[in-house]
């Protein structure tokens, strides 16, 4: 790991102590976790184990009640415009895609520079082109979600995403909801953008994208960070028991 | 094992499974029970169907003057002719309609501009229709300015009383139940348990009432000299009334958006107003296209209560004229007459919905 010492404003996202409940259910516990600008870091774990939770504490989608987290170098505090400032420069990918079904392609990706970055319809469509561009499904511009594929359908939100400029990027089981043969241009998509350096948080099972991008892997469990290594000894050496048996039970099959 | 080397071709569909023969040896003659309930369903029908059709159309009296033109065999519209005027404006002076008929006119060519897809300009015909139409209607209606003499309320009427009321508490119900429906799923407490009472109040008590009190106790409260008039009472009457069913038809909407709609706009960075105006309302709205005329069907209908407070409308007019005596025993005249006028405009609401369902459907079917 990068030993020297780094200038605050090379630090993406700080969490430190943070605890949140669920009514009187603990569901993070004691979190520390830095990342670094141009960082990709894949968190792993049991199902309810909080790293879904982790991540949309980030851009405030769920509230933690205890500890420090501060993106950018902006602390998040309880502030609307606060909140809203952070969420400009952090993009998010969902596990159920969610985009706006009532707008084509380009319009979801228009809508948030449009009318949160001010810009004008024809600067927003240009580079929403281009963003479609890259993830290669500007031919489809035209249509609405509800007549795409899931895989084209996440690539758009990647590309809705990307069009907002991020400085980091939250992914939440993007691969999840996808049927196999679909999931290959999804991850292909996200190990060209980390290639980019593009500071990357994924929540996500596929372990192979895990090897080739993370610079971290984060294994969680009942609330907690458990264990914490680069990708290589990570899966080779884990060690902790409980990360023996998670990595046995997803790579064992 | 291979199965197929080559595609196998797409094929059309077996003859006896397409076409109308199919569809009337499916749906009517699947078999001797059903058989004789289609022949048995045709018989009543033809029945019904042609003593109406005589009695309205056939043997009916059309042109005339008085009474003594109809010959009693069947339906006699020279009473309806005799009174047209009357029914469509109630007792707006005579010499005065030619100020209706332009604002039925200018109605009529707004709501026909929006509703023709072909049409440019819509967003400033609709600004049009909201802001200066309804002033130009009022100045041309009630007069007292620029030397058109006045028609106080109490003289409007017929299909024109109708129409203002409905179209008044349709144009106004629709954005306070939009707040309404916002304000109560609102996690501020005093916004929401205001909106809570509003709604269940309104919701709570019969329409009759509401224009009860309206017309008889509020200015019993109010300082004399703060006089409202009847029809303005029974149109703010209205339409909070309707406001609030229009609130619980959107709420209903409001909950079958998914949660991520909202999160992936919050994620984005838009304020609580750009997600709700950009992303969560327009979603809502389309939903519920058919609760929202339906509600507006049943205000349309519902404004005929406004007899109670003696404001003539349509159906108030119409019953005014049947105790004419000049004109004793046309009831049944009248009231078809009457009930006709309704479904016409309820049914062009409901057809126009369904066309507004199919046009913006995305193909995002759930």
């Amino acid at each position: 790991m990068n030993q020297t010492a780094t200038q605050p404003a090379d630090l993406m996202v700080e969490m430190h102590n943070v605890n949140k409940w669920f009514g009187d259910f603990h569901v993070l516990r004691d979190i520390d976790l830095e990342v670094k600008r141009g960082e990709r870091i894949v968190i792993c774990g049991p199902s309810g184990s909080g790293k879904s939770t982790l991540i949309r504490c980030i851009n405030h989608l769920e509230e933690h009640q205890k500890g420090e987290i501060v993106v950018g170098g902006v602390p998040l505090t309880q502030d609307v415009k606060r909140i809203e400032q952070i969420r400009r420069s952090v993009g998010m990918v969902f596990q159920h895609f969610n985009l706006f079904p009532h707008l084509t392609v380009l319009e979801n990706c228009c809508i948030a520079p449009m009318w949160v970055q001010k810009k004008s319809r024809r600067e927003a469509e240009a580079e929403a082109m281009q963003y479609l561009e890259r993830v290669q499904i500007a031919e489809q511009a035209k249509k609405y979600p509800g007549q795409l594929s899931g895989g084209q359908q996440q690539r758009v939100a990647i590309a809705r995403s990307l069009c907002m400029h991020p400085d980091v990027m939250l992914f939440d089981e993007p691969t999840s909801a996808l049927d196999p043969e679909m999931i290959k241009e999804v991850l292909d998509v996200m190990v060209e953008l980390a290639h980019e350096g593009m500071t990357m948080m994924c929540v996500t099972h596929e372990m192979g994208f895990a090897k080739t991008v993370a610079d971290r892997v984060i294994f969680m469990d009942q609330g907690q960070i458990i264990e914490e290594n680069a990708p290589e000894p990570f899966f080779n050496n884990p060690q902790s028991e409980r990360t023996q048996l998670f990595l046995s039970q997803i790579l064992g099959h | 094992m291979i199965h197929n080397q080559d595609m196998i071709p797409q094929q059309p569909a077996p003859r006896s499974t397409i076409g109308p023969l199919a569809w009337m040896r499916a749906n009517l003659f699947s078999g001797p029970i059903n058989s004789v309930f289609t022949l048995l369903g045709l018989y009543v029908l033809y029945l019904l169907l042609v003593p109406t059709i005589q009695w309205a159309f056939i043997n009916a009296d059309w042109i005339g003057t008085s009474r003594d033109d109809c010959s009693g065999e069947g339906a006699c519209w020279v009473f309806v002719n005799a009174r047209f005027t009357q029914f469509i404006y109630g007792l707006y002076p005579r010499e005065e309609l030619w100020r209706g008929n332009i604002v039925f006119a200018g109605f009529a060519i707004l709501i026909a501009w929006l509703a023709i897809p072909r049409l440019p300009y819509k967003r400033w015909v609709a600004i049009f229709a909201l802001t200066a139409f309804p002033v130009i209607a009022y100045v041309l209606l009630h007069g007292g300015y620029f030397d058109l003499p006045r028609v106080p309320t109490h003289r409007w009427g017929g299909l024109m009383l109708t129409l203002i009321l409905a179209v008044v508490g349709m144009v106004g119900a629709l954005p306070i139940g939009i707040v309404l429906a916002l304000g109560r799923r609102s996690n501020m407490p005093i916004v929401k348990s205001f909106c809570v009472v509003f709604i269940e109040f309104w919701r709570g008590v019969p329409l009759i009432t509401v224009l009860f009190m309206a017309s008889v106790m509020l200015p019993l409260f109010l300082p004399s000299e703060l006089s409202v008039d009847r029809l303005i009472r029974a149109l703010i009457g209205i339409t909070l009334f309707q406001s609030a069913y229009m609130a619980e038809v959107i709420r209903g909407g409001l909950q079958a958006i998914p949660k991520g709609q909202e999160e992936a706009a919050a994620a984005l960075g838009m304020t609580y107003w750009k997600r709700t105006a950009l992303i969560v309302m327009p979603q809502t709205l389309k939903m519920m296209i058919p609760g929202i005329v339906n509600t507006f069907i049943s205000l349309f209908k519902d404004t005929t209560l406004v007899m109670i407070i003696g404001l003539f409308d349509l159906l108030g007019i119409v019953q005014a004229a049947l105790s004419d005596s000049r004109w004793l025993g046309f009831s049944l005249e009248g009231y078809v007459f009457a009930a006709f006028m309704f479904w016409i405009f309820c049914f062009s609401m409901s057809r126009y919905s369904q066309y507004l369902e199919r046009k913006l459907h995305t193909g995002h079917k759930r």
